[in-house]
């Protein structure tokens, strides 16, 4: 059933670390891990893994670093962002540098797994929080921009986000909406992508404040 | 001129190289020591002529050395004065720590008022005499240096090894910011200085109306560079202390915050037997740190709806020992309907979390314009309504009466094994 998915640990949390590798170390390989950003760097770039669960908060830089340095060299490495800081500007941060998903850390193993699986798929993960910032963060009239497309949602985005914030999985939400689970994660993925490159100011706010732009 | 600029311009490097800070007044000799002029190295700006000659009247040094500063405008005699005390006094490094009695303050102040009025005597005696670069330089300085006495012997010990530290520390700072400070006064006396002697050397003569002038400007530099950026300096003092002292209090709020919170938490977490007992604790204080962190500080939006449900949340994760995982979008100031709502969706999630079976829950509300939402949700084992006991009919008809009677409504939905959500909606008419 899994097939194998490569996994490299990027956490500071030696604790946490263990914890996550005995954990998965059943149903994927874990092919590294690193304490902090450069060794991530020099670790990501040696092992070419499919999936790196990145902690948002490191010693020498944080995971947007991390992500911003390697994903030009690594395209096909995709990155899923773990803390356990809700603080926005963080969350903002790293999706924006490219991760595509954010989940924290009290995550139960399951669902760490599920994360990990869509991510490596291509898609995109969104935790109850994150669903409900972007939904936050997209109110209201947008600004007047060259692509009205991105900065703001659609009816069908906005409800998924929605049943997202309340608790629902993707195959919940899917029967909710009399949609496929594919059309579920396609919007998802949609809602991803303007929050990377959405200039509304709630999105750009966190970024300017960090000098990303 | 020329050799007394040479001399200000030894001292002031003379200045750059001391490190040591001169300590406070030198007592004065006993009354029964011959006079002897001993020259003190350790205190020296130039060669310690002034230092010794202070601790010799029982006077401030800096009294003195400002004495030969004015007494230098007067034609230069404060210069040859120094050179030929320099010439009759002896090297006072042997016995450069000898202790006196030391003078009380009135003493102390008639001796400095002394010296003043010899200063001041000299002065006019030198003017009658011809040995005078102009009424424009030499009063302004000699009031300046009043002046500067004056706040030099009022200054406390403790304020005055500030000043010279400051007046010590780096070259630059030294001649623009240090109160007080040697390096200024000379680099000021020298500016009124080489303003006379591009006075003399053009005119040669002292009554020429445009020099007059040119040597005031010259000696207004030379005052500001002595007397003006002491204000400056305190300022950058005053601001430097805040500064440690908002951030040292800071640091006490945080070590007391956390003592309070996290460190009691610990505790308890090492006391407690069970392990649901520990991830409640634990769980518990992560949310209170989190909202410390990241959530608005005290008094702004207590009374907000995104922190009731927050607190709400709280208390059932104590109560039940489950997690709940609340997203609040928007927000809104609470009112009674709010909090009539709030108590419904607080009757929710007590149900959720003893009837469910399910060990976490979520809690998701939405303000819009015109009407709030929450949605309670658990993936717990749900029920058919055909047959829902009693008491659970009748929380279930808690949570509708309550919402109906705010104005609102309440919906629950539930199948057997796919849990249950409850979604009250309350409107907004404007």
């Amino acid at each position: 059933m899994s097939d194998e998915v490569r996994v490299f640990l990027v956490d500071d949390h030696r604790l946490f670390v263990s914890g996550v590798r005995s954990e998965l170390g059943s149903s994927f390989s874990i092919v590294g891990e690193a304490g902090d950003a450069e060794q991530a760097v020099a670790g990501i770039l040696e092992t070419s893994p499919d999936v790196v669960l990145l902690d948002v908060h490191m010693p020498g830089g944080g995971g947007a670093a991390v992500i911003r340095t390697v994903a030009p060299q690594r395209p096909d490495v995709r990155f899923l962002a773990l803390s356990v800081s809700d603080a926005a500007q963080d969350v903002i941060e790293v999706i924006r540098a490219g991760a595509r998903g954010y989940v924290t850390k009290s995550i139960a193993p399951d669902d760490l797994a599920g994360a990990i699986r869509r991510v490596h798929d291509g898609d995109a993960v969104f935790s109850p929080r994150l669903a409900g910032f972007v939904l936050d963060a997209f109110a209201g009239e947008s600004p007047p921009s060259l692509d009205p497309e991105l900065d703001q949602l659609t009816t069908r985005e906005r409800e998924v986000l929605r049943h997202i914030a309340r608790g629902y999985a993707y195959k919940e939400i899917a029967r909710q909406l009399h949609i496929s689970v594919k059309t579920v994660e396609t919007h998802v993925s949609a809602v991803l992508r303007k929050l990377q490159l959405s200039n509304r100011s709630e999105l750009t706010r966190w970024a300017t404040e960090r000098r990303l732009i | 001129m020329v050799g007394a600029g040479g001399l200000w311009h030894h001292r002031s490097i003379d200045t750059v190289r001391s490190d040591v800070p001169s300590p406070p007044p030198a007592p004065a000799p006993d009354g029964r020591r011959r006079f002897r002029l001993v020259r003190r190295p350790a205190d020296r700006i130039l060669a310690g002529v002034a230092a010794g000659l202070g601790d010799e009247l029982g006077v401030d040094h800096a009294v003195v050395r400002l004495a030969f500063v004015v007494l230098s405008f007067a034609g230069g005699a404060g210069v040859v004065a120094y050179l030929v005390l320099w010439l009759f006094s002896s090297d006072g490094t042997v016995e450069s720590s000898r202790a006196a009695p030391s003078d009380d303050a009135t003493s102390r102040l008639l001796k400095t008022g002394a010296v003043a009025l010899v200063v001041g005597g000299l002065l006019l005696l030198l003017r009658a005499a011809g040995a005078w670069f102009g009424d424009a330089i030499v009063w302004p300085v000699a009031l300046g240096a009043l002046g500067s006495a004056v706040i030099w012997m009022r200054a406390g010990p403790d304020r005055r090894t500030r000043w010279t530290r400051a007046a010590t520390r780096h070259p630059v700072e030294t001649v623009f910011t240090g109160e007080m400070s040697r390096g200024r006064i000379a680099i000021g006396a020298l500016c009124i200085a080489g303003g006379m002697a591009v006075f003399l050397a053009a005119h040669n003569a002292f009554s020429a109306a445009g020099n007059v002038v040119i040597a005031a400007g010259v000696t207004a530099v030379g005052l500001s560079l002595i007397a003006g950026p002491g204000m400056w300096r305190l300022g950058r003092q005053l601001a430097e202390e805040r500064r440690q002292r908002i951030r040292s209090e800071e640091r006490a709020e945080v070590a007391a915050h956390l003592h309070d919170s996290v460190l009691q938490s610990l505790a308890m977490i090492q006391r407690a037997e069970s392990a649901p007992e520990m991830a409640t604790l634990a769980r518990a204080q992560e949310r209170e740190l989190r909202a410390w962190l990241y959530g608005r500080p005290d008094g702004q939006g207590q009374d907000s709806l995104s922190r009731a449900v927050d607190e709400a949340a709280a208390r059932i994760e104590r109560l039940h020992q489950v997690r709940v995982e609340a997203v609040t979008v928007g927000d809104r100031t609470m009112d009674d309907r709010l909090r009539a709502m709030l108590q419904a969706c607080g009757e929710a999630m007590t149900n959720a979390a003893r009837h469910s079976g399910a060990d976490r829950m979520s809690v998701y509300v939405e303000v819009e314009k015109d009407a709030v939402t929450a949605y309670v949700r658990d993936t717990g084992r749900g029920f058919a309504a055909a047959n829902v006991g009693g008491d659970r009919r009748g929380i279930s008809e808690s949570i509708r009466g309550r919402m109906e009677r705010a104005g609102g409504s309440a919906e629950v939905t539930s199948e057997p094994g796919g849990g249950t959500e409850v979604k009250l909606v309350l409107p907004f008419t404007q």
